[in-house]
C-alpha cells in the first residue's frame, strides 16, 4: 500500500535532512554568539598571541593553549593514524574473517570506555611510567599524545576497516590475477579505493581527539606554557575551557567561549587542508 | 635497484601484524586493568541495590538504568534523523557547494567538545526550553552530539554500495525509494551499524555533556522528565570527590562488561539479518 | 485488533511513560558545587526519610552553574563552595551552610613534615624550587594545584597572600586528582579538602598547626572556605525547611561526620 508517493518520500526526506543540519546549525549559532562579542571586546591579538593567562586579573592571552592543543593533536594523529590503518589493514586483508568479526566489536568496546576512566589510567599507570623514563612530571605533552592516540584507535579502525570490505573484490582479484602480491594490491589498488573512507575515519578520529577534555585534563597537567619538550605539562584549548568553566563568571566565562570559538575555527582550518588534500587525490584519478 | 615484491610483501605482513598485535595488548591491558581493580566489588547486590552514603556503599542500579536509557533514546533520535539525512545528500541531491558545505560542516561538529554541547544543552534545553535536568534534555543533546558521526558514516556507507547495484534496481523498474530501501540500505548496513555503534560507545562514556542536561541524580526515574545519573558519570564523580575508589572502578567494570555484551549482541543480530537475506 | 487501535495503544503508552505517573510531590532541585554535592545527597537522603512530601533532587555542574539556576529558577537552591561570591549572585540570598578546612599535603615518601606561610608562598611561586631548600632530599618540587577559581584554591591563596601561581605548576581540577597526583609523584606538593586526607597523601602542618578539625574551627588553623547555598528571593516554602534542616544539629552532624565543619566555625 503506497502511503506516499516519490514524490512525498522526497519531500520527508529532505524535511529531515534540514531538522538534522538546523540542530547542528544552532550549536554553530550558540557557540558564535557566546564567544564572539569577548573577541571584539579584548582584542584579538591579545587573545590570541598573548601568553599571559590570569583571569583574576583579566588577563585572556591563549597562546600557549593553542601550542598545545596543536602539539596534542599532532602527536595524537602521529600515533594514532598509521597505527589505526594499520591494524584495519591487517584485519581486513590478512586476518582470517571470523577473527575479524571478533576483534572488530571488541576495539569498538573501546570507544565506550569514559574519558575519565581512559584519564585515570593515565594518571595512575602512564604518568609514572613517564616520569621514571623519560623525566618531568610525568604528567606531560607526551601523556596526553599517548592515550589520545589510544582513543582516537576505535574510530579509525572500524570505519576504516568497513570502507576497505566495501573495496569490491574484483578489483582485488584483478590485480592478483596480474601477478601482483596481496601487499602490492593493497597500497596500489585497495587503499587508492577506500581512500576517502580512511581519511574521513582519521578526520573523524582528529576530531575526537581535538575534543576531548576529560582524559587530557587528567593527564597533560594543565600548565599554562608553551612546552619546550614532550615531557613538559601542557594545558589545551578544551582543557582550558573545561578546566575554568564551573566557577567562570561574566568575563571570564565569555573568554572561555571565545576559547571555543577559537577551537571550532581551528577545527575548520583542519578540515579544509583534508578536503583539499582529498580532492586532488580524487582528481588525479 | 628493485627489492622483490616477496619481501616487501613480508615485511609489510610483519610490520601490519605487528601493529596489530600491538594494538591488541593496549586493549586487553585497558579491560584487565578496570576488571581486575573493579571486578571485587561487583556482585549481585551491587547491581540490584542503590547507592548510600553519596555512593561510598550500596549498589549502583540507577545508575545502571540511566546509562541504558540516555543513550537508546539518544540514538533513537538520532539514528532516523542521520540515516536519512545521509540518504538525502548522496542520493537525491547532486553533488554542489551546499552539499560540500554540510558535509564540511558535520565534520568539523564531530570536533567540538563535548563540554560545549553540554552547555548548550544546559542552555537551551535545560533552561530556555524548560525542560530542567531530565532524560529529555540528556537525550537530545546527545542526539546532537552524536549526529555528524552518524551523518559521515552513514554517507560513506551508502556512498560505497556501487553503482552498478543502483542501475540494475533502476533498470528492473524500481523507483528511487524503492532502491534505497531495498538495495542500498541493505547493503550499506554494515557501515551504518558501525557508526551507530560509536555512537552508543560515545553517548554511554560521555559525562560532560550528560552532567549538564541529565544531571546525576541518584533516584529510578519515573518520567522523561526525571533526572539520571548514568554509570559514567558515576564513576566520574566517585573519582573525582575521592569518594570511593573501589567502587568507581566497579562501576566502571560494570559498564566496560555491559558495553561488550551490547556491542556483540548487536553484532550477532546484524549478522543474523545479511546471512538471513541470503 | 486492528493496525488502528495498536498504534493508538502504542501512542498513549508513549505519553504515560514520556509524561510520567503523575507527581504528587513538591520538587526541590539543588544545583552547583560538585565539592557540595555529595553532601547535599546525604543530607536529602536523611532529610526524605522523615519527610515523605518532598523530593529533593541535586545536581552538579560547579558553582558557576549554581549560581545561575538559581537565578533563572531551574534550581530553587544553588550551591557554591567559592570564597567569595560574585556579582552574578548579588541578586541572591546567600546562607553558609558549611566550611572546608584546607590541608597542604605531600606524598608519604617525602620526609618533609611542616612548613611556615613563608615558605609555602615562595614555593607556589616559584621562589623555592628544590625540597633541599627546606630541608628535604635534592629534589625538583613538583607543585601541583587546583584551577582558577577553585574555592579552595582560592581561599589558600588569600590565606597565605600574595601567590601567583608560577607557570609551571600542573593543575587539576578536583580533589580527587589531585590526591592521586601526589600520591604518585613523590616530589610533588598541593592543597586538599582536609577531610579527603587519607593514608595515599601525607599532610603539612602549617607554622606548626596541625590541620585537625579542632584546629581548623577554632581558626588556630588558618586555612578554610565557606560553602554557601544560594537562594532567590526570600528563602522560603520547602526550600526553607530543608536549609533549616542542614542548619539543624542533625544536619550539622552529618556535615561534620562526613568531613566538612560546621557553618559557625571560624
Amino acid at each position: 500500500m503506497k502511503l506516499v508517493g516519490e514524490k512525498g518520500v522526497k519531500r520527508i526526506l529532505m524535511a529531515v535532512a534540514f531538522s538534522a543540519i538546523s540542530a547542528l546549525l544552532l550549536i554553530t549559532l550558540f557557540i558564535i554568539n557566546e564567544g564572539l562579542p569577548f573577541i571584539f571586546k579584548y582584542g584579538i591579538k591579545d587573545f590570541l598571541f598573548a601568553s599571559d593567562w590570569n583571569p583574576a586579573q583579566g588577563k585572556f592571552g591563549i597562546f600557549p593553549m593553542i601550542a598545545a592543543s596543536l602539539w596534542v593533536t599532532f602527536g595524537a594523529m602521529i600515533i594514532g593514524a598509521p597505527l589505526g590503518v594499520a591494524v584495519a589493514l591487517f584485519l581486513s586483508e590478512y586476518a582470517p574473517r571470523p577473527l575479524m568479526k571478533a576483534v572488530k566489536p571488541t576495539i569498538e568496546l573501546l570507544a565506550a570506555i569514559p574519558s575519565v576512566v581512559y584519564g585515570f589510567i593515565g594518571v595512575v599507570v602512564l604518568a609514572p611510567f613517564i616520569r621514571s623514563y623519560f623525566g618531568g612530571p610525568g604528567l606531560s605533552l607526551l601523556a596526553g599524545c599517548i592515550i589520545l592516540g589510544i582513543m582516537i584507535l576505535p574510530t579509525v579502525i572500524s570505519i576504516s576497516i568497513d570502507s576497505i570490505m566495501a573495496v569490491p573484490r574484483s578489483y582485488r582479484e584483478g590485480s592478483l590475477a596480474l601477478g601482483a602480491t596481496t601487499w602490492q594490491t593493497i597500497h596500489m589498488v585497495t587503499i587508492k579505493a577506500s581512500k576517502s573512507g580512511i581519511i574521513a575515519s582519521i578526520i573523524l578520529g582528529l576530531g575526537r581527539a581535538v575534543g576531548e577534555t576529560m582524559a587530557v585534563i587528567m593527564v597533560s597537567g594543565n600548565s599554562v606554557n608553551i612546552p619546550h619538550a614532550a615531557t613538559d605539562s601542557v594545558r589545551t584549548l578544551t582543557a582550558n575551557i573545561a578546566l575554568e568553566m564551573s566557577y567562570a563568571t561574566g568575563m571570564h566565562r565569555e573568554a572561555l567561549f571565545a576559547t571555543g570559538v577559537v577551537l571550532f575555527i581551528g577545527i575548520i582550518i583542519l578540515n579544509s587542508f583534508a578536503s583539499v588534500a582529498l580532492r586532488k587525490r580524487t582528481a588525479k584519478r | 635497484m628493485r627489492i622483490d615484491p616477496r619481501h616487501t610483501q613480508k615485511a609489510a605482513v610483519a610490520i601490519l601484524a605487528g601493529a596489530t598485535v600491538l594494538v591488541l595488548l593496549i586493549l586487553v591491558f585497558i579491560i584487565v586493568f578496570i576488571l581486575e581493580k573493579g571486578l571485587p566489588v561487583v556482585n549481585l547486590q551491587f547491581l540490584t541495590t542503590n547507592p548510600q552514603e553519596m555512593g561510598r556503599s550500596g549498589g549502583i542500579f540507577p545508575t545502571i538504568i540511566g546509562t541504558i536509557i540516555l543513550p537508546v533514546v539518544a540514538l533513537l533520535i538520532a539514528t532516523p534523523l542521520g540515516v536519512f539525512t545521509a540518504v538525502y545528500l548522496s542520493e537525491y541531491t547532486r553533488e554542489n557547494t551546499l552539499t560540500r558545505i554540510i558535509r564540511f560542516g558535520t565534520d568539523c561538529l564531530a570536533g567540538i567538545p563535548s563540554i560545549i554541547f553540554g552547555l548548550f544543552g544546559y542552555i537551551f534545553f535545560v533552561i530556555t526550553l524548560q525542560m530542567g535536568w531530565s532524560i529529555m534534555a540528556g537525550s537530545l543533546t546527545l542526539a546532537v552530539m552524536v549526529l555528524p558521526t552518524i551523518i559521515r558514516t552513514s554517507e560513506e556507507a551508502v556512498r560505497a554500495v556501487p553503482k552498478v547495484y543502483r542501475e540494475v534496481s533502476f533498470s528492473l523498474g524500481a523507483s528511487g525509494w524503492q532502491t534505497v530501501r531495498k538495495v542500498i540500505l541493505p547493503n550499506a548496513l554494515p557501515g551504518i551499524v558501525t557508526g551507530v555503534m560509536l555512537s552508543i560507545g560515545r553517548s554511554i562514556g560521555e559525562t560532560a555533556a550528560v552532567i549538564f542536561t541529565a544531571g546525576s541524580s541518584l533516584r529510578i526515574p519515573t518520567s522523561a522528565f526525571d533526572s539520571v545519573r548514568t554509570m559514567a558519570v558515576h564513576f566520574y564523580l566517585l573519582a573525582r570527590e575521592g569518594i570511593s575508589q573501589e567502587n568507581a572502578y566497579g562501576t566502571a567494570a560494570t559498564l566496560i562488561i555491559a558495553v561488550l555484551i551490547v556491542n556483540l549482541t548487536a553484532y550477532w543480530i546484524m549478522n543474523r539479518f545479511i546471512a538471513r537475506r541470503g | 485488533m486492528s493496525k488502528k487501535t495498536i498504534y493508538a495503544s502504542v501512542v498513549v503508552l508513549a505519553a504515560l511513560v514520556v509524561f510520567g505517573c503523575g507527581k504528587s510531590k513538591t520538587t526541590v532541585t539543588l544545583a552547583g558545587s560538585t565539592a557540595f554535592q555529595p553532601f547535599a545527597e546525604k543530607l536529602a537522603e536523611q532529610y526524605m526519610q522523615s519527610h515523605n512530601n518532598v523530593n529533593i533532587t541535586v545536581q552538579g555542574g560547579g558553582s558557576a552553574v549554581g549560581i545561575q539556576s538559581a537565578n533563572s529558577g531551574a534550581a530553587q537552591i544553588g550551591m557554591a563552595d567559592m570564597v567569595q561570591l560574585p556579582k552574578e549572585a548579588q541578586g541572591l540570598t546567600s546562607v553558609i551552610v558549611a566550611r572546608d578546612g584546607v590541608a597542604i599535603v605531600v606524598n608519604p615518601k617525602n620526609p618533609i613534615t611542616n612548613l611556615t606561610t613563608d615558605q609555602v608562598r615562595d614555593i607556589f611561586n616559584g621562589k623555592i624550587t628544590n625540597w633541599k631548600e627546606v630541608g628535604g632530599n635534592d629534589a625538583p618540587i613538583t607543585v601541583v594545584s587546583r584551577e582558577a577559581g577553585s574555592g579552595t584554591r582560592s581561599s589558600f591563596e588569600q590565606i597565605i597572600g600574595n601567590i601567583e601561581l608560577k607557570k609551571d605548576a600542573l593543575v587539576q581540577d578536583s580533589n580527587g586528582t589531585i590526591r592521586e597526583t601526589v600520591s604518585n609523584d613523590p616530589n610533588s606538593v598541593s592543597y586538599l579538602s582536609h577531610g579527603l586526607v587519607n593514608e595515599k597523601v601525607k599532610p603539612l602542618t602549617l607554622d606548626g598547626i596541625q590541620p585537625t578539625i579542632e584546629n581548623i574551627v577554632s581558626g588556630t588553623y588558618k586555612i578554610s572556605r565557606p560553602i554557601f547555598l544560594l537562594v532567590k528571593g526570600q528563602i522560603q516554602g520547602e526550600a526553607k525547611n530543608f536549609i533549616d534542616y542542614i542548619l539543624s544539629p542533625e544536619g550539622q552532624k552529618t556535615i561534620k561526620d562526613n568531613g566538612l565543619l560546621p557553618a559557625n566555625s571560624k
